[in-house]
């Protein structure tokens, strides 16, 4: 962002601040917002990824003066939005299956470069299920042709639409109903993860960044600049959900950007596989004040907790911090950490 | 124009004609040479703004595939065998769908065991897939059924799987008579989708349908198959005013079936692809020798041309299909279509298993079974040249030892010893 303007002065980071230049203002204050994701959805109250769909969509659509096609892998997003007869979209739209948004999306922009109509631009979209796991290979494979696609990924942490199962961008430690929160290692295990945005990286490709719900503008600001360069890009937008999750519908924003926070989930940006631009946290906490509110995480807690688990987590936060340089003394109100 | 050339490189040269605006590959045996060739011709620019796009997989091809269908262009990729497998999903869904996108499977058996040859496993696979389904005899037709194809499939709205038999059709160097491009643009007018992602008029394409319309819409598939078969003979007739020749061959009958001296036979064989011509030689032989035997060619196999199967061999006394894949734990599966053509008939109708994994289909083979009809020895299925002997080896080496190892090794030392 270029404002000087730190906007929690408000206490709030309202969508429509009045006390920023009307150029500044979010797309999402607009009243000519094209309202992509509109309302009569299904999506359960405190959604992140409706929430995430919208801005990031609406964002692009304002970036492309509305030229622009979306492809959508099936999870809950597609689930909520179309159910038949009705659709929430009001772009152009279409969902094939779970593992294939990309090559869709590929097959799309291919078909439109053929017809010589290069104006209008594509979108794919799924969520951490259909992008990290069965979607990948598709995935890697719009990445290293670097086709003119944005992808973007709203990740919940699991495979929500089906009842909340483990993916492979579950966080270690967390309940999910393939994996229980019983026996000596209760919930997911404490793997090396699988981080796309870095393996995104590692391809090359001209543009990737991660996001959350959290920060609109942040958010928007990056939409806009994927949708302002050819070729392959993608955007992680960390969406978390009240089922999955087990936390307060009001409390989305919140966790949202306690996950940035924390450090657990750093906001960056990278051009061509360097990275060009780091969030920094402004209030670090340590990960008890994210993963309490967090049912999934109870087990972590109380009497019969799992401390030792604690200090594991938070160790990949303060990893997370050292290596994507993301605390700034400077800049910080208050020194938590 | 005549011309000396490879049955991949014909398919090649007349899915250009066709002018396709994205064509997607992914390499397997033995539809390489048909990708490769379109490769070149789109780098030279031929094919003005076409897109060639090098895929990851089958299921992305089939996925790129359905984008640009869906964005308004006319689409062809090629598969074969495991890769028809591996695009099963996208295959459902292109079909579910309703996008006209045309595919070339040049035909080859499935593993386990691994085997690169011809048989129709693959293409058998996917009778159920939603797809039109036609089957080239020879690389003539072969070339002419993907011009057919194109039509077919931008009429219904479904798409059309060609198949031709791998190395023995994609490898075979034999004389064609390619289309001329205006012939081609004159029969194949520019597509005009039905569906189209469109920001000027946006709609979404794949929404969730449950209980109460899924019924109707999976019917609509079924009723478009139907409309095809309908579309097919007038098609044919289209193709044969345009370019002077038969799309289904030389014998084509309605371009849903071939016939060949079928009219006053008793004995008929059924049969799809190029073993077609070797059943040819056995009929001219048995003919002069006072058989009446004859032989039947499915070239639409979905849609199954019913009528056109039962009025053409309603007269015979024995029916043998002659198939080149299976269904274990039953048998035949043109069998089973072929049985429901002639319901409430008293013909003996007879499965020949023949050709597996490349094993040639010989005359001395096909002659074998039709004598076998004759002599009414011929079992309700037979598997042609079937080494009994090896098979029985193998079984006692089961009986006698639980550890009895990997089957397909064992039979290959078996094999290697003797």
């Amino acid at each position: 962002m270029s404002t000087p303007l730190k906007f929690y002065q408000v206490g709030s980071f309202a969508v429509g601040n009045r006390l920023i230049d009307e150029a500044d203002l979010s797309v999402q204050s607009s009243t000519s917002r094209s309202n992509s994701l509109t309302s009569g959805h299904r999506a359960c109250q405190g959604c992140g990824e409706a929430l995430g769909a919208r801005y990031a969509i609406d964002a692009a659509m304002a970036a492309t003066d509305g030229k622009l096609v979306a492809v959508n892998a099936t999870g809950c997003l597609e689930v909520f939005s179309t159910p038949y007869p009705e659709t929430s979209w009001r772009l152009p739209w279409i969902h094939s299956l779970f593992g294939n948004a990309s090559a869709v999306a590929t097959g799309v922009a291919a078909a439109l470069k053929a017809q010589g109509k290069s104006d209008i631009r594509v979108v794919a979209q799924g969520g951490d299920g259909g992008t990290v796991d069965i979607g990948f290979g598709p995935l890697s494979g719009m990445f290293e042709r670097n086709d003119d696609v944005l992808y973007i990924c709203y990740d919940n942490e699991a495979y929500m639409n089906t009842g909340v199962q483990r993916s492979g961008a579950t966080p270690p430690g967390a309940r999910t109903n393939t994996s229980h929160a019983v026996g000596e290692h209760p919930g997911a295990s404490f793997t090396q993860g699988k981080n796309l945005p870095l393996i995104a990286m590692a391809h090359g490709i001209p543009y990737v960044a991660t996001a959350t719900v959290a920060d609109l503008h942040d958010l928007e600001a990056k939409v806009k600049k994927a949708m302002g360069m050819r070729g392959a890009r993608y955007l992680h937008i960390l969406v978390p959900c009240p089922l999955g999750w087990g936390s307060r519908s009001e409390e989305t924003i919140k966790l949202a950007r306690l996950a940035t926070e924390s450090g657990l989930f750093p906001v960056f940006e990278a051009e061509y596989g360097e990275i060009t631009e780091t969030k920094k946290i402004r209030r670090r906490v340590r990960v008890e004040e994210y993963l309490k509110p967090q049912k999934r995480f109870a087990h972590l807690f109380g009497a019969n907790g799992h401390s030792e688990m604690l200090s594991a987590i938070q160790a990949i936060a303060d990893k997370n911090v050292a290596k994507f340089n993301l605390w700034d003394s400077e800049e910080a109100d208050t020194n938590h950490g | 124009m005549l011309r000396q050339i490879e049955g991949s490189r014909a398919v090649a040269e007349t899915v250009a004609a066709c002018r396709p605006a994205v064509v997607c590959a992914y390499p397997i045996s033995p539809q390489t040479h048909i990708v490769e060739a379109l490769d070149e011709i789109v780098r030279l620019g031929e094919l003005g703004t076409c897109q060639f796009v090098n895929v990851e997989s089958e299921f992305s091809a089939m996925s790129v595939a359905i984008g640009a269908s869906a964005t308004g262009a006319r689409v062809y990729t090629a598969t074969a065998s495991q890769g028809l497998l591996f695009m099963v999903e996208p295959l459902y869904n292109a079909s579910g769908l309703g996008l006209p996108i045309v595919m070339t499977v040049a035909n080859r058996a499935i593993g386990a065991p691994i085997n690169i040859w011809n048989d129709h496993s693959d293409s058998m696979s996917q009778r159920d897939s939603g797809w039109i389904q036609l089957y080239a005899q020879d690389n003539q037709t072969a070339s002419d059924l993907h011009i057919l194809a194109f039509r077919i499939a931008e009429e219904v709205s479904l798409p059309v799987m060609v198949c031709m038999d791998g190395f023995v059709l994609t490898h075979a160097v034999e004389r064609i008579d390619l289309p001329e491009q205006s012939e081609v643009d004159q029969f194949l007018p520019p597509y005009t989708p039905r569906q189209l992602l469109d920001p000027s008029d946006p709609m979404s394409i794949g929404a969730m349908v449950g209980p109460e319309a899924f019924t109707e819409v999976r019917y609509l598939g079924h009723a478009k198959q139907v409309q095809a078969l309908e579309l097919i003979p007038d098609l044919a007739e289209d193709f044969v005013k345009l370019f002077g020749r038969r799309a289904g061959g030389e014998h084509d009958l309605d371009g849903l079936v071939t016939s060949y001296q079928v009219d006053d036979a008793e004995i008929i064989l059924v049969a799809l692809g190029s073993v077609i011509g070797t059943i040819k030689d056995v009929v001219d032989e048995m003919r002069e020798l006072g058989t009446k035997v004859g032989v039947l060619g499915i070239t639409s196999f979905r849609p199954f041309p019913l009528d056109s199967v039962r009025t053409s061999v309603m007269h015979a006394k024995k029916v043998i299909v002659v198939e080149r894949a299976f269904a274990p734990g039953i048998g035949g599966i043109v069998s089973s279509n072929v049985r429901t053509a002639l319901r409430d008939t008293s013909i003996k109708i007879s499965t020949a298993v023949a050709g597996l994994g490349g094993r040639p289909v010989t005359i001395k083979s096909i002659r074998g079974v039709v004598v076998q009809a004759i002599d009414d020895t011929l079992p309700e299925l037979t598997f042609v040249d079937l080494d009994v002997e090896l098979i029985n080896r193998e079984l006692e080496r089961n009986r006698q030892q639980r550890r009895s190892g990997p089957m397909a090794e064992n039979l290959l030392r078996d094999v290697g010893s003797r």
